[in-house]
């Protein structure tokens, strides 16, 4: 036999299984990693170095281009940190609307994970049934914001604009045909929260059917059982937060343990893996899923009976009504102040933290007193997740390195930030 | 909290009570308080939660200074060192920072949080590393040693990570310039990816403003 020596494999930046550009620099002994060096900051753009030279509110955008498959999370720990320094109170019902958008985000971001992770390692058709229901939730972001996605939605002292009481329709169009249109807006009819009550109704069945195609499923765990095995220490030890966490047995989860807006008079309960491989952390996510259908329920319930403010009516932090400025000075003063100059938070520093679909996502805002921030930290979860990669991969295969990229739930708008 | 304050009293220099407990440590005591919070019994801040650095050399300047109202926008009121650079023909020095690295710690077990600043002279930007203590801090070091330049001794592969390979300067020092010293482009005629200095002029939309009430 000849002498086999290691050698090294690029991976990425351009392959479809690294989720975004991901190059990896793989120390390979035959098929099996020996290391792993993940090259990230392909997509670098300084978020941080760039907040710090623009107003709060004008920041809040950038929040969703960090992780962009839950970009409400995200605004949502940037809004806290500013409500934090300015020891803002917001008005109830907002509270219930952002805990209600955070939760259509985490099943965006579980579907979307699900989707890709399961297209990687061999299964097509999941990504398919994950994508219809996200199209529903999208059409939800998109009634509230006008965006699909980067929605910009939440601000400091509650959110842009309130629940429309219009679900937008599906118009008649060159490719489908009246019955078909008809039957896209059959949930359609009422408002933005009959329609997301519809949703809930039919999505714990729908989380039926794609476990249905994964749970039992023979090729699934043969990818997914005893790869990338975490153990509780080595998780906390690393940094892990989120389903990495909870997928290695530790309970911890921030909308439990520190809650946050109205999470604590919510019921839901928190999926704990025992194993902590790639197979219990999918169980986990897909628990979550189930468990954010039920607070999506409750929160709908409550914001059907209220009639409360969106945002706070303190007009130095939040726009006055757009028609009050037509007719009062003052409005038309302080919208102009607010959209030029914006506002100034007192001196302090803060660090404030949601729990985003991936983990800990949380904000270190430093303010000097003046309007912009003086240094803006951005935590993101999987910024300490990939950097466990080479631990995770070490002893597996090549075709498990995918495995446990898909596992993380790895997204680079948040980890190059 | 008071055993926080207990445990750590005779080591620190300042203990601050904002969002969290904050204590500001000398560097030569970082290590060790580090160690005594993790292994303390009552208090298992087994997790790093996040470790960043700052650059305190523009803390609570402001930009914007005049009283009297031009005709000339707003960069009339913007003194040109303040924030980076307004304009490329002014000298900067490199030398000017003032950093601090700020360590956020977790206990799972406790449900506590703590911060932990400490704040580095210039002559020696050499802080210990917490890889040891910390396995999650590898790459929290590598980014703080890529912005900043901060030098974590004892770190086992202290590279660049979040900029491009061969880049030079650290660029989330306040006097970086936000867009940048260099840019690249194809250059048809040397047929290459060529870097030259930027050629965008810098401006600032909003001025940085300090208002007390």
């Amino acid at each position: 036999m000849s002498d086999y020596k290691n050698f090294t494999m690029n991976f990425g930046p351009q392959h479809p299984a690294a989720h975004g550009v991901l190059r990896l620099i793989l120390e390979m002994d035959g098929e099996v990693i020996r290391s792993a060096d993940p090259h990230i900051g392909l997509l670098h753009r300084a978020t941080e170095k760039l907040a710090e030279s623009k107003p709060y509110n004008q920041n809040i955008g950038y929040m969703d281009r960090l992780d962009y498959v839950s970009m409400m999370c995200n605004e949502h720990a940037y809004v806290l940190a500013i409500e934090d320094i300015m020891k803002l109170d917001i008005p109830e019902r907002s509270k219930y609307i952002r805990v209600m958008f955070d939760e259509i985000t985490r099943i965006l971001n579980h579907l979307l994970w699900l989707g890709a992770h399961a297209l990687d390692i061999g299964a097509m058709s999941v990504f398919l049934y994950a994508f219809r229901e996200r199209e529903d939730l999208m059409d939800c972001y998109e009634a509230v914001s006008g965006t699909r996605m980067h929605a910009t939605y939440y601000r400091p002292g509650g959110v842009s604009k309130d629940l429309p009481n219009v679900m937008p329709k599906y118009m008649l169009n060159k490719n489908q045909n009246l019955d078909q249109v008809e039957k896209l807006n059959y949930n359609r009819e009422g408002s933005l929260l009959d329609f997301i009550e519809s949703f809930i109704d039919r999505f714990p069945k729908n989380v039926d059917e794609y476990e249905n195609l994964l749970t039992d499923n023979r090729i699934w765990k043969q990818r997914t059982v005893g790869i990338g095995v975490v153990s509780p220490e080595r998780a906390v030890d690393l940094g892990f937060t989120g389903p990495m966490l909870r997928g290695s047995g530790i309970e911890w989860d921030l909308r439990k343990k520190q809650p946050y807006e109205i999470y604590k008079d919510l019921e839901f309960d928190i999926p704990v893996g025992t194993e902590g491989d790639s197979y219990d952390r999918y169980l986990v996510r897909m628990q979550e899923m189930r468990e954010s259908a039920r607070i999506i329920k409750q929160c709908c319930n409550w914001l059907k009976t209220d009639n409360g403010e969106y945002i706070s009516s303190n007009y130095k932090i939040a726009p006055p009504d757009r028609d009050d400025m037509k007719e009062s000075m003052e409005s038309l003063i302080h919208h102009f102040k607010l959209f030029s100059e914006g506002y100034c938070l007192p001196v302090g520093e803060t660090y404030a933290c949601v729990e985003a679909p991936k983990g800990e996502f949380g904000i270190y805002l430093i303010s000097d007193g003046a309007n912009k921030p003086y240094r803006l930290k951005i935590r993101a979860p999987g910024f300490p997740h990939l950097a466990s990669l080479d631990e995770m991969a070490k002893g597996h295969m090549l075709s498990d390195v995918v495995t446990i990229i898909g596992t993380q739930d790895i997204v680079f708008g948040e980890i190059d930030r | 909290m008071n055993k926080i304050r207990e445990l750590l009293t005779d080591h620190i220099v300042d203990y601050i009570e904002t969002d969290m407990i904050t204590v500001i440590v000398e560097k030569s005591k970082l290590k060790m308080i580090l160690t005594l919070l993790k292994e303390d019994k009552n208090l298992q801040f087994t997790q790093l939660i996040d470790l960043c650095a700052v650059d305190y050399i523009e803390y609570g300047k402001s930009e914007w200074q005049t009283r009297e109202a031009t005709s000339t926008g707003y960069n009339r009121g913007i003194k040109p060192t303040s924030h980076s650079r307004i304009d490329f023909s002014d000298e900067t020095d490199d030398d000017d920072y003032e950093l601090c690295v700020i360590y956020h710690l977790l206990s799972i077990k406790k449900n506590l949080r703590i911060r932990i600043k400490c704040f580095l002279d210039n002559s020696s930007l050499i802080i210990p590393s917490v890889t040891d203590l910390y396995a999650a801090a590898d790459w929290y070091e590598r980014e703080a040693y890529d912005l900043f330049g901060v030098l974590f001794e004892g770190h086992n592969d202290l590279r660049r990570i979040l900029t491009d390979y061969g880049f030079i300067g650290h660029p989330f020092r306040k006097k970086f310039p936000l867009v940048g010293n260099t840019q690249v482009r194809y250059d048809p005629e040397q047929r290459k990816v060529i870097n030259e200095p930027v050629d965008i002029n810098p401006r600032t939309l909003v001025p940085k403003v300090i208002r007390k009430k």
